[in-house]
C-alpha cells in the first residue's frame, strides 16, 4: 500500500510541476479553462490506469506470495496527498534526546508495510532448557543450563535454490548447527545441498536436539559417532531416488572435509571424510510403516597426536570407518492420528578405529520405544549399550524411561529417568542414576513436523 | 566431467518436453476435496490422486517418503493454500526434485487464491490466540461457490498446461458449474427453514459452510485453536450454550468425542460428527456428496431435536 500512495503522490506531483508551465503559456481565461480540463481528464486517465495496474499488480503480489487478494476491497487511494510523496519519519525515542544523539524526526528507510521485507526469511527460535538431579562422575551435566537455542532462517534463495540455516547459542557460544543450499532444480533427479550440514548417517545423526524424543542422545552416539554434534561437517551431499517399482529408495553421498568432533580429524586438505545412505521406507498400511537405513562412514581420526613417543610422525595415517544399520516402525492411525501413536527405532553402530595401539572395534546400539498416550502425552523408553571407541573391551550401557507433556504444538516439558552404567576401566563400572527433565519452546515460522 | 554435465543439462531441458507432449496430466492434491473438484473438470484427461485422506486431520498429515514418489511424477500440485498444509508440506516438495511443482512453477496451484476466505485477521496476532492462521481460515471449500472459484482455477491452469484440450476443460467447468448450481439451490432450499440455526463445532472447519447455508457459530470445544478442550473453557461452553439453547454440536471425524459427548449429555444438545471433506465418511465420494451427506445429517438432528423440544 506504501507503494502505491508513493506512485500516486509521484504522479500529482508531476502533473503539479507540469501544469503551471503549460498553463502560463497561456492568454486568454477560456483557453485556460480548457487547458485545465484537459489535463484533469488526463490526469483521471492517468489515474485510473494506474490505479488498475497497481491494483492487478498487488494480486499478483498477494497470489505469489500466497497471501490474500484484496479482492472485494475498493482500489487503494489513489489520490494521495503530495505530503504522502516525502520519506516517512520517526521521532526520536522518548529520552533519547539530548543525550548526544539526534533530535527531532529521523528519516527511517524501512516501514512495516515495505516490500523489501517480504523477501526476509522464515524465522524461528527454540529454547532447550535441560535440568539434571542425582549423581553422574563420569559425564556429569549441570543443575540446569540453557542448553540450546537455535534460531533458524530459512528461504527460497531464488527459482533454483533454497537455504536454510540453523544456529545453535549454547553455553559455551555460538555454533553453526547447519547452514547449507539446497539446489532443488539440478537434472537427474539429483538433490544436492552444499554448505554444514548434519551428515546422513543413521538417524539420530541427522536430527536437531529438539526433534529427539529423549532429552540426550543415545550412548552409542556419543562412544562412538562424535558425540552430541554427531558427524556435522563442512561438504557436499547428493541424493538421488533410485527408481524401482516397489518401494522409496534413496541413495546419499556425502563428501566433508574431515572434522567432525571427536571422530575425525582433517590434518591436510585430502584428508576428506564420506558418508553414504541408503534408505528404504515402505508403508505396511495406511497407518504403519517400515524405514529401514544402511550407513557406511569413513575419515582420518587423531590418532597422530596420540601416537607414543619415538614413532614416526603419523599425521592423519590413522582411519575410522563407522558402518550402521537403522530401523524404524512407526503406527499412527490416520483418522486418530491426533491421539495415538508409537514409534520403534533402533540403530546398530560399528567402528573400526586404527590407532598406534593396533584397530579397535567398537559397537553399540539403541532400541527405543515411544508410544502416545492421548493428545499431549507421550511415554517412551530405551535401551543403550556401546563399545568406547578407543577401547572396545569398555562397554557403557544404560536405560531411560521418558514421560512427555505438550501443552501446545509449540512446547513440551520432559522428564526421563537414566540410569547408566559406564566402564571406566576394564571390570570398573560406577552407575550414575539421573533425573533429566528440560522444557522447550519455539517462537516464530511454523516450521515443517519431522518424519 | 563437463561432457556428463553438457549431457545431463540435455537430458533435463528435453526430458520435460517429451513428457508434456504425450500423456495425462497428473495432478497430486494436498486433500480429497481438491482432488474430487480436479476430477470433475478433468475429466478423462488428467489423473487425480490426494495426499491426505478425508477423515484425517488435514493441519497434521505425515510426511511420509511415499507421498515424495508421488510427487515427483506429478505435472501439478494443487494446494488447499493459506497455511494449512504448512507443518508437512514444504518437505515434501523440497525433495521431491520434480522442478515443476515447486512453489512459484507453473504445475503449482494455491486454490484459495480467488475463493472468498473468512476470518482473515486483524491487528496484531500471536500464538496466544492458539494455532492461528495468519492468512485466514483454509476451510473455504466447504462453500459450493468457493467449490467453482476453486474449479475455475483448475481448469485454467490445466489449459494453460495442455492448450490442445483448453475447449475439453471449459466444458467440463461449465458442465460441474450447472451441475453444482443447481445442486446449491437444492441444498439452500433444504436449509433455508433452520437458518439463524446456532451451533456448536469442535474447530473452526465450518465457517465458509455456516455462512452459505446461514447457520450462526457460537462457540467451540476448542478454546483456542489447535489447543485441546480445557476444563473451565468447557464448563463455559456449556452455560452459553444452555443461555443460547444451542442443539447442535458439529465434530470433524478426527477430534475425540469424549468432551462433544459430555457437552451433549450436559445441554441436550446432539453431537453430529461432520466430515469436512470429501472422503470423511465411505459415502461421500465426491464433492455433491459432501454437501449431501452433511445437510442431511443435519437435518436429521434438527427434527430430532425440534421433537424433543
Amino acid at each position: 500500500m506504501g507503494a502505491t500512495r508513493f506512485v500516486c503522490a509521484s504522479i500529482v506531483a508531476g502533473v503539479m510541476a507540469l501544469g503551471p508551465s503549460a498553463a502560463a503559456a497561456q492568454d486568454s481565461p477560456q483557453a485556460l479553462r480548457q487547458e485545465i480540463d484537459q489535463l484533469r481528464k488526463d490526469f483521471e486517465t492517468l489515474k485510473q490506469q494506474y490505479g488498475d495496474r497497481l491494483t492487478a499488480l498487488e494480486t499478483k503480489l498477494a497470489a505469489a506470495e500466497g497471501g490474500s487478494p484484496p479482492a472485494g476491497q475498493p482500489p487503494s487511494p489513489v489520490a494521495a496527498p503530495p505530503a504522502q510523496a516525502a520519506p516517512p519519519v520517526a521521532q526520536v525515542p522518548p529520552g533519547a534526546e539530548g543525550a548526544g544523539g539526534p533530535t527531532g524526526a529521523l528519516p527511517t528507510y524501512g516501514s512495516a508495510a515495505t516490500s523489501s521485507k517480504i523477501f526476509n526469511p522464515d524465522m524461528a527460535v527454540i529454547g532447550d532448557f535441560l535440568g539434571a538431579a542425582g549423581k553422574n562422575d563420569v559425564n556429569p551435566t549441570p543443575a540446569m543450563e540453557m542448553h540450546e537455542s537455535e534460531l533458524s532462517l530459512q528461504a527460497v534463495v531464488d527459482p533454483y535454490a533454497r537455504a536454510d540455516f540453523f544456529i545453535s547459542f549454547g553455553e559455551e557460544g555460538v555454533d553453526l548447527e547447519e547452514g547449507f543450499l539446497t539446489l532443488t532444480e539440478l537434472p537427474g533427479g539429483l538433490l544436492t545441498k552444499v554448505g554444514k550440514m548434519r551428515a546422513a548417517f543413521g538417524k539420530v545423526n541427522t536430527l536437531h536436539n529438539h526433534i529427539l524424543t529423549w532429552t540426550d542422545r543415545p550412548l552409542v552416539t556419543q562412544n562412538l559417532v562424535g558425540g552430541e554434534d554427531g558427524i556435522d561437517d563442512a561438504g557436499f551431499s547428493l541424493a538421488r531416488l533410485v527408481p524401482n517399482p516397489w518401494f522409496f529408495l534413496e541413495a546419499t553421498g556425502q563428501v566433508f572435509r574431515g572434522d567432525s568432533g571427536d571422530l575425525y580429524k582433517s590434518n591436510k586438505r585430502s584428508d576428506l571424510s564420506y558418508v553414504a545412505h541408503l534408505r528404504g521406507y515402505q508403508d505396511i498400511t495406511e497407518s504403519s510403516n517400515l524405514d529401514l537405513g544402511f550407513s557406511f562412514s569413513h575419515g582420518h581420526n587423531d590418532s597422530n597426536t596420540m601416537a607414543p613417543a619415538g614413532t614416526p610422525e603419523s599425521m592423519g595415517d590413522f582411519t575410522t570407518q563407522l558402518y550402521g544399520i537403522d530401523a524404524t516402525f512407526r503406527w499412527k492411525p490416520l483418522q486418530r492420528s491426533l491421539y495415538r501413536s508409537f514409534v520403534g527405532r533402533t540403530e546398530y553402530i560399528w567402528s573400526r578405529r586404527d590407532q598406534p595401539t593396533g584397530l579397535q572395534s567398537a559397537d553399540g546400539f539403541y532400541v527405543s520405544g515411544d508410544y502416545q498416550l492421548g493428545r499431549r502425552w507421550f511415554a517412551g523408553a530405551r535401551f543403550d549399550r556401546s563399545g568406547h571407541a578407543r577401547d572396545a573391551s569398555l562397554v557403557d550401557t544404560g536405560g531411560s524411561f521418558v514421560i512427555t507433556y505438550w501443552p501446545s504444538e509449540f512446547s513440551q516439558v520432559r522428564a526421563q529417568y537414566r540410569r547408566t552404567n559406564y566402564e571406566t576401566a576394564p571390570s570398573i563400572v560406577t552407575s550414575a542414576n539421573e533425573l533429566l527433565f528440560q522444557f522447550q519452546f519455539s517462537i516464530g515460522a511454523h516450521g515443517a513436523h519431522p518424519f | 566431467m563437463k561432457l556428463h554435465i553438457a549431457l545431463f543439462v540435455t537430458a533435463f531441458l528435453f526430458a520435460p518436453v517429451a513428457a508434456r507432449a504425450q500423456g495425462k496430466l497428473n495432478v497430486i492434491t494436498t486433500t480429497e476435496d481438491l482432488a474430487a473438484i480436479a476430477r470433475e473438470v478433468g475429466g478423462d484427461h488428467i489423473t487425480v490422486e490426494a495426499i491426505a485422506r478425508g477423515y484425517q486431520d488435514p493441519h497434521f498429515v505425515e510426511a511420509k517418503p511415499s507421498f515424495i514418489l508421488k510427487l515427483q511424477k506429478a505435472d501439478v500440485l494443487v494446494v488447499v493454500g493459506r497455511e494449512l498444509e504448512i507443518g508437512w508440506l514444504p518437505p515434501l516438495i523440497q525433495q521431491s526434485r520434480n522442478s515443476k511443482i515447486q512453489p512459484g512453477s507453473d504445475g503449482y496451484l494455491d486454490a484459495s487464491l480467488q475463493a472468498t476466505i473468512l476470518e482473515l485477521p486483524t491487528g496484531q496476532i500471536t500464538r496466544a490466540m492458539g494455532d492461528v492462521h495468519p492468512l485466514g481460515n483454509p476451510h473455504y471449500w466447504m462453500d459450493p461457490e468457493n467449490g467453482k472459484r476453486v474449479a475455475k482455477e483448475i481448469s485454467d491452469k490445466l489449459a494453460q498446461l495442455r492448450p490442445n484440450d483448453k475447449a475439453f476443460f471449459q466444458q467440463k467447468l461449465t458442465e460441474f458449474n450447472t451441475k453444482l448450481d443447481a445442486a446449491e439451490k437444492g441444498w439452500l432450499a433444504q436449509m433455508a427453514p433452520y437458518k439463524g440455526t446456532k451451533v456448536v463445532t469442535y474447530h473452526r472447519s465450518f465457517p465458509n459452510f455456516a455462512e452459505r447455508f446461514g447457520l450462526d457459530i457460537v462457540g467451540y470445544v476448542e478454546p483456542k485453536p489447535g489447543i485441546p478442550p480445557s476444563p473451565q473453557h468447557t464448563l463455559d461452553l456449556i452455560t452459553d450454550m444452555k443461555r443460547l439453547s444451542v442443539k447442535i454440536v458439529l465434530v470433524e471425524p478426527y477430534f475425540d468425542l469424549k468432551t462433544p459427548n459430555a457437552i451433549g449429555r450436559d445441554t441436550g444438545a446432539q453431537v453430529l460428527v461432520m466430515p469436512p471433506s470429501v472422503g470423511g465418511v465411505k459415502e461421500i465420494t465426491d464433492y455433491f456428496k459432501l454437501f449431501d451427506y452433511d445437510i442431511n445429517l443435519f437435518i436429521e438432528a434438527m427434527k430430532k431435536v425440534g421433537a424433543t423440544k
